[in-house]
């Protein structure tokens, strides 16, 4: 079937036999590595991806349910990847609070945080967790990355103004 | 892990996907949220040959229909457990599906999916069956109501036929004199429930109705009947006595998680709790 997906701001027309997961779509079809396969139960997180602004396992939902919407990888989340300044506020703070070790969750994590910051863009510590229940890190015991996510929630004044103008553009549609 | 190969049919309205269902028969499974089946086909637990999707048949969506409240089975769990009429006429729902999986899980995993899985172990049907709610089921002649009561069948399996699809949940308006609490026991954060309890009860000072709903302690959803029958017209202080029946006539699964008897254990505490804090 073909598959027409906006992904990260960019439209891809591909085929994509029906059973083909979204997160094999964003890897093998569009070469979005930093999509990462963990535990392929669902579980993990590590997949995580935002499919029309709300935080989904890309594991868990098949290509072509993603025909005609729009979803933000981790790749689209800086507006310049090649320099620190231009990295989203979630990745300059799980950089600048140690918020991975081996850094394989470190991309579910983030857009998990994502979602959960355009939701709530002041969340107690309680909150965070709870909103971060989906993801599991198997490194860091999950302090420095609530810490992370604070920072980046005061980074952005808790007016949401952390989330990156794509993905807020998103939320809003 | 790779599902077997199926023929997609993306239905873009329940006559649609009723008349796919009543073309593939047995072969064809509903993909709703996917987030019960789409593991099941990983594990190759599940080979339908069809997959008939109903995200994009308009099945989504809440109403307010007077003394009850209309959703649409395509809602999604996040939906249910933030809307403001849920959370206004129907608190107990929206608090229970909060408590699904995980934020991402409930973005996309559907009220319908959820209990036309009949897995005894989900959330959902405890709620609806204390909730005394109805579905409402679509087939090739046309609607039926079924009550919540009559609708887990077996493990797996609901009054659902082959070549019919669930497409709303109806469940009543309660008023302020009902108070709710759900308590689940799980082994880690996400995990499904190893035994739940959902008590439901209309009180002002005596109890009028107590509604006692058991999660994972058969191969169906069920009631906890003995306990709900000893508190009724009784005061609160009846419901220590009450909880401790709450595994009376239960035939609980043994699994890695929990034996039989550790589940009738924690149904009797769950229920208490349970009771103690929806009446509190």
């Amino acid at each position: 079937m073909q598959v027409n997906v906006t992904v990260d701001g960019t439209a891809h027309s591909n085929e994509a036999e029906p059973r083909q997961l979204l997160v094999q779509h964003l890897r093998e079809t569009l070469g979005l590595t930093g999509v990462n396969v963990g535990c392929d139960t669902s579980n993990c997180g590590a997949c995580t991806v935002h499919l029309d602004g709300r935080s989904v396992k890309s594991c868990t939902v098949l290509a072509v349910q993603a025909d005609g919407h729009e979803v933000t990888t981790i790749h689209g989340l800086a507006t310049d990847e090649t320099t620190e300044d231009g990295w989203h506020p979630l990745q300059t703070a799980f950089h600048e609070e140690h918020g991975l070790q081996c850094g394989y969750c470190t991309p579910g994590m983030i857009m998990a945080a994502a979602d959960l910051l355009a939701e709530n863009p002041d969340p107690s510590e309680e909150e965070i967790r709870d909103g971060l229940e989906g993801n599991l890190c198997r490194c860091t015991g999950y302090v420095n990355i609530v810490r992370a996510v604070q920072a980046a929630a005061a980074a952005g004044n808790g007016d949401g103004s952390s989330v990156s103008a794509h993905q807020a553009e998103e939320v809003s549609a | 892990m790779i599902p077997a190969s199926f023929d997609y049919v993306r239905a873009g309205s329940a006559e649609e996907a009723v008349a796919a269902l009543v073309e593939h028969g047995d072969e064809a499974k509903v993909l709703a949220g996917g987030h019960s089946l789409i593991p099941m086909m990983r594990l190759r637990l599940a080979v339908p040959e069809v997959l008939v999707d109903i995200t994009e048949a308009g099945l989504a969506g809440i109403t307010d229909a007077g003394d009850h409240l209309v959703i649409g089975a395509a809602t999604t769990h996040h939906d249910v457990a933030t809307d403001k009429v849920i959370e206004t006429h129907c608190g107990v729902l929206a608090h229970v599906a909060a408590t699904i999986g995980d934020p991402q899980v409930r973005h996309r995993g559907t009220i319908g999916g959820g209990l036309a899985h009949g897995d005894s172990a989900g959330d959902l049907p405890a709620v609806l069956l204390a909730l005394e709610g109805t579905m409402v089921v679509q087939g090739p002649g046309g609607r039926r109501t079924v009550p919540a009561s009559e609708f887990f069948v077996d493990y797996l399996e609901t009054a659902v036929a082959a070549d019919e699809l669930l497409v709303e949940v109806h469940v009543p308006k309660l008023d302020d004199s009902w108070g709710w609490d759900y308590q689940k026991f799980t082994r880690v954060a996400q995990a499904w429930a190893t035994v739940g309890a959902l008590a439901l009860v209309s009180s002002n000072g005596t109890i009028s109705d107590a509604r006692v709903g058991l999660t994972h302690m058969g191969s169906v959803p069920i009631r906890a009947s003995a306990t709900e029958a000893a508190l009724a017209g009784q005061s609160t202080d009846a419901i220590a006595d009450a909880a401790a029946r709450a595994a009376d006539d239960t035939d609980p699964p043994s699994d890695l998680n929990a034996d039989a008897d550790f589940r009738r254990h924690l149904a009797t505490v769950l229920s208490r709790r349970a009771l103690e804090a929806a009446v509190g």
